[in-house]
């Protein structure tokens, strides 16, 4: 039908369309007149102001960038800095013979032939009286040189310019973050008269998270040019008031033993003062050094660390989600103990295996041939994968559920580090709106021994087992100490202390066990008990990356590296006076006890008991 | 029975029209455009200080537009026709991809990176929106009814949004009224048109609710510009005083003191009108506005020539684009319309726009060139 239409009506169609023409070239036509009228109103009607405008429109206002504020360690020790660099720069259109006075400087400051080419790309990027570097990273001797001879050399000179500088490079790279050039997207969305001058701005870590703290506000000047557009004389000026300088609750030297003891392995350790949730080390493993970002990192380079197999950019410690294997059990055990389902002296029998009732299929544990008769203190110190199946199947997967997140599991931490992430502790509600699937018994038996659904950062593992060692009392993990601005020092906000009721029995019984862990004769981690003057509780865990198919032993040397199972580990110190609480996750490292421990072991000892004298407060 | 023979052929000796003839090229209008392109390298050594290195990179975009204008224009337009609607899809899906890319980075979102090549979707869009809508109007009896109009709107109203929420405002702005004047040139209804004039003054208040905080500032600068001297405002402040004491006759060129002594901020892109005015005065702005009129002329001539609906829209509209562009970029700075991120046409410096407004004179041209006289 349309078509018919269509034939029949293409004279019709013709006559709208060349109606439609004119009507569209009418509209042009008064729209250009109407920006004639304009053009008439400002270059005739207002030409004597305006031309009176230029001629005065000598005062040209410039800004003044304010200093970024420096970020310290809980020691002082600058972990962020800005380090004053004096750059040899040329305005080219106030240098009549170019040429020749490059030949001069280059005689008198021994210049590389490629800086002079460097020198002439960016000069033909630049607009016209703008400075162009030509050579940076000045030595005070070449200063001096060349203030002797300035006055020979109009249209050029030297500056002082403050560059970012991350002292640590890749040891702290993942908490402090780094600074970059804004780029076009930023750009939009700032508000420009904060950034004023300013063409960095905190890209990652403490860097971005308190970008408006260290930031600070930035000044003007007033300055008279002459027609030349140089300047004759300032006028005004208002100063720029300098960022806040930041104080981390990190200690540089636990995060260097942190990063260290996770040696050539991928992964990452935590560590947190258990009293005040500050964070002592944040490692993440492997890292990258965050300098070549400040003054724009090539393509090339960013590529290379972006696409690499090992994701140094990746934060592990904040964002990397792990199946939380055996460590979870502790929290197991108390949720037990706290619904009253089992007793901690109550002994089950573990044949090496577990089956649900009329199930074929069998939840096998790590040790072949089983434990025997476990109570609970035998299941946390053996790590009996039987006793966890059947208590979290008493329990039921809502109340354990539940239980954890009060822990912290599937929950952010509220760390002041952008990007975390919330990880996931499973539940039959969250099955049945995420997945659109109804919660099947066997996957309350392998949440039972950590494993299934859940997924933990490293972060959260820590902060559980600093709550688990206050026995309930709910910390949040910070990074900031204090915000030292030039008036008046504020603390960072927190969120209000939270305590979750619990039986100081119960938890007295978990820690025991826990101390069991690595003191006791059968504990999975007593490697690290040796000359240590104190006592640590702690859990170990070994994560599966891929299941073993019933009947099929798992054969470590058999399969590839990166489906090597994860090595975990989680631990307080001192058992009596909790001090610090730290959670280690080392990637295909294989087993928690002999790979995660003593890593862990390295960091707590360095803490408790530091063999260089301890630096001034 | 069809007789197949081009037109103006019988005219002519001479050997470059007939080599411009056999590419296809329409000879008034390439005319026009060469001249307007000479014209933006003898602003662009102005306003950009005199750097050859700058001129030498326009060049090369433009020689890259121009290679594309005469590409397309030996395309026929049943070409263009028939894959109206896979490049709109493409399009879109790239669109996405930016938008679904974007997010992932976490940094800007207009570019598609493919390795080696890096572009920007938005661009396209301008040309297959209005490919899109005449395609679809050109299958439907016309003046179009409800329903269709209904359709080609939401149609439309896809790559808007996508492009606004890049954000790129100036961008999705021209490619709406490139569908608009689609729907317009086949004929909506004038009711329909006020209708949803009316419409929209009554929603301002709702879509200012929408505007991010940088674009109300922008529109807030525009009524205001005194309000934030060392902010948006300042551009216009700084581009009403150049353009102002220019005068009648102009500075003369290498004559502006305003981009010269750096108080004019982006004098050789979304500026360089201000600098034209500065230097030639009102007599060149008047001069450089019929030379656009004389764009426009042409392709409305263009349009109405041509044989189908679909050629016939197409042309329409990417006329009255191009008029668009003149309009909001000198618009904006003479100051009567806000600061929107819109380049002048054929003049700016800056490489995108440039190949996507050839690309539209090319498609002109093929549908003048691939015409067929019909027995009458």
């Amino acid at each position: 039908m349309d078509r018919l239409f269509a034939i029949k009506d293409s004279l019709a169609e013709n006559r709208i369309f060349l109606s439609r023409i004119v009507a569209a070239f009418l509209l042009i036509l008064v729209l250009i007149a109407g920006l004639i009228v304009r053009l008439v109103y400002l270059q005739v009607v207002g030409h004597e102001h305006y031309a009176t405008l230029s001629k005065d429109n000598r005062i040209k206002i410039s800004p003044l960038p304010p200093t970024r504020g420096i970020i310290y360690d809980r020691h002082g020790r600058m972990l962020a800095e800005n380090v004053p660099t004096y750059s040899l720069e040329l305005i080219p259109e106030q240098i009549k013979d170019l040429d020749g006075t490059l030949a001069k400087l280059q005689k008198l400051l021994t210049i590389p032939d490629d800086k002079i080419e460097q020198f002439h790309k960016q000069r033909k990027r630049n607009k016209a009286f703008v400075t162009t570097p030509l050579l940076q990273n000045l030595s005070d001797e070449d200063v001096a040189k060349f203030a002797v001879v300035r006055p020979y050399f109009p249209g050029v000179d030297v500056y002082a310019r403050l560059v970012r500088h991350y002292p640590y490079g890749e040891l702290a790279a993942h908490v402090v973050g780094y600074v970059g050039r804004i780029n076009e997207q930023e750009l939009k969305t700032l508000p420009t008269a904060e950034y004023r001058g300013t063409d960095i701005i905190g890209k990652n870590g403490i860097e971005k998270s308190y970008e408006s703290q260290l930031l600070g506000t930035a000044g003007y000047e007033e300055i008279e040019t002459n027609a030349q557009a140089r300047a004759v004389n300032t006028v005004a000026t208002v100063e720029p008031i300098a960022g806040s300088n930041i104080y981390l609750t990190l200690d540089i030297d636990l995060q260097k033993i942190a990063y260290d003891a996770l040696g050539e392995y991928n992964g990452a350790a935590v560590a947190i003062d258990i009293k005040t949730g500050g964070v002592l080390a944040f490692a993440s493993r492997p890292g990258f050094d965050p300098n070549p970002f400040v003054t724009g990192i090539s393509y090339k380079e960013y590529k290379a660390l972006r696409d690499s197999p090992d994701q140094p950019l990746y934060n592990r410690a904040l964002r990397g989600l792990y199946p939380p294997g055996s460590t979870v059990k502790p929290f197991i055990a108390l949720a037990g103990l706290e619904y009253g389902v089992i007793d901690y002296r109550h002994r089950l029998f573990c044949p090496g295996y577990y089956q649900l009732p009329n199930v074929k299929h069998k939840y096998r544990d790590w040790k072949k041939g089983g434990h025997g008769m476990v109570d609970m203190n035998d299941a946390i110190t053996q790590s009996c994968d039987v006793y966890f199946y059947e208590l979290a199947m008493a329990l039921g997967i809502d109340r354990l559920s539940e239980f954890m997140h009060r822990f912290g599991f599937g929950e952010k931490s509220g760390i002041d580090l952008v990007g975390e992430v919330s990880g996931l502790m499973p539940s039959k509600n969250w099955k049945r709106s995420h997945r659109n699937r109804p919660w099947y018994p066997g996957e309350t038996v392998i949440t039972g021994i950590g494993q299934g659904y859940t997924q933990v950062t490293p972060l959260q593992l820590a902060r559980a087992t600093a709550i688990l060692a206050n026995y309930g009392k709910v910390i949040t993990p910070h990074l900031v100490q204090e915000i030292i601005t030039p008036d008046y020092a504020t603390p960072p906000e927190l969120l209000p202390d939270r305590e979750i009721p619990l039986m100081k029995q119960h938890v007295d019984n978990i820690i025991t066990s826990m101390t069991n862990v690595v003191h006791g004769y059968r504990g999975t981690a007593g490697r690290i008990s040796k000359h240590i003057n104190y006592q640590i509780a702690g859990k170990t865990g070994t994560a599966q990356v891929f299941t073993v198919k019933q009947e099929e032993k798992y054969n470590e040397d058999a399969i590839d590296f990166k489906m090597r199972d994860h090595a975990l580990f989680i631990a307080f110190a001192p058992v009596h006076d909790p001090k610090i609480a730290v959670a280690v996750v080392v990637e295909h490292g294989g087993h928690g006890g002999s790979i995660a421990a003593p890593m862990a072991g390295d960091i707590i000892n360095a803490y408790l008991s530091p063999k260089e004298a301890p630096h001034e407060d | 029975m069809k007789i197949e023979m081009r037109t103006e052929q019988f005219q002519s000796p001479s050997l470059l029209g007939n080599l411009l003839r056999k590419l296809h090229v329409d000879i008034p209008l390439f005319l026009i455009l060469i001249l307007i392109c000479t014209l933006s390298f003898v602003i662009l050594y102005s306003a950009g200080g005199q750097n050859e290195a700058l001129l030498m990179r326009h060049a090369s975009r433009m020689g890259l537009a121009i290679a594309v204008m005469i590409v397309l224009a030996h395309i026929n337009p049943r070409r263009f026709q028939s894959f109206s609607v896979a490049f709109f899809s493409l399009c879109l899906l790239l669109l996405l991809a930016v938008a679904v890319m974007g997010q992932i980075s976490m940094g800007a979102q207009r570019w598609l990176d493919l390795g080696f090549f890096r572009f920007q979707p938005s661009e396209f869009t301008k040309i297959a929106a209005p490919m899109m809508v005449a395609w679809y109007l050109s299958e439907h009896s016309l003046p179009p009814k409800p329903k269709n109009v209904l359709a080609a709107g939401i149609l439309l109203l896809i790559p808007v949004l996508l492009i606004a929420k890049q954000p790129d405002l100036g961008t999705s702005l021209l490619v709406a009224s490139s569908g608009a004047a689609v729907l317009f040139f086949a004929g909506l209804s004038w009711w329909f048109m006020i209708g949803i004039a009316v419409l929209l003054a009554a929603s301002t208040p709702i879509l200012w609710h929408f505007l991010r905080e940088y674009q109300r500032n922008r529109v807030l600068t525009f009524i205001n510009p005194e309000a934030d001297p060392m902010g948006t405002g300042y551009h216009i402040i700084q581009s009403k005083i150049a353009i102002g004491s220019g005068g009648i006759s102009g500075k003369g060129w290498l004559g502006s003191t305003q981009s010269k002594l750096d108080f004019l901020p982006e004098s050789s892109t979304d500026f360089i009108f201000a600098v034209f005015a500065e230097e030639f005065g009102l007599f060149g702005c008047v001069g450089l506005l019929f030379l656009y009129l004389l764009v426009i002329s042409r392709c409305f001539y263009i349009a109405v020539q041509s044989q189908d609906t679909y050629c016939r829209l197409l042309a329409g509209s990417l006329a009255f684009t191009f008029f668009v562009y003149v309009f909001v970029n000198i618009g904006m700075v003479i100051g009567i319309l806000p600061v929107v991120g819109v380049p002048l046409p054929l003049v700016s410096y800056g490489g995108t726009s440039m190949v996507t407004l050839m690309a539209g004179f090319g498609i002109l041209m093929s549908i003048h060139t691939h015409r067929k006289l019909l027995p009458i």
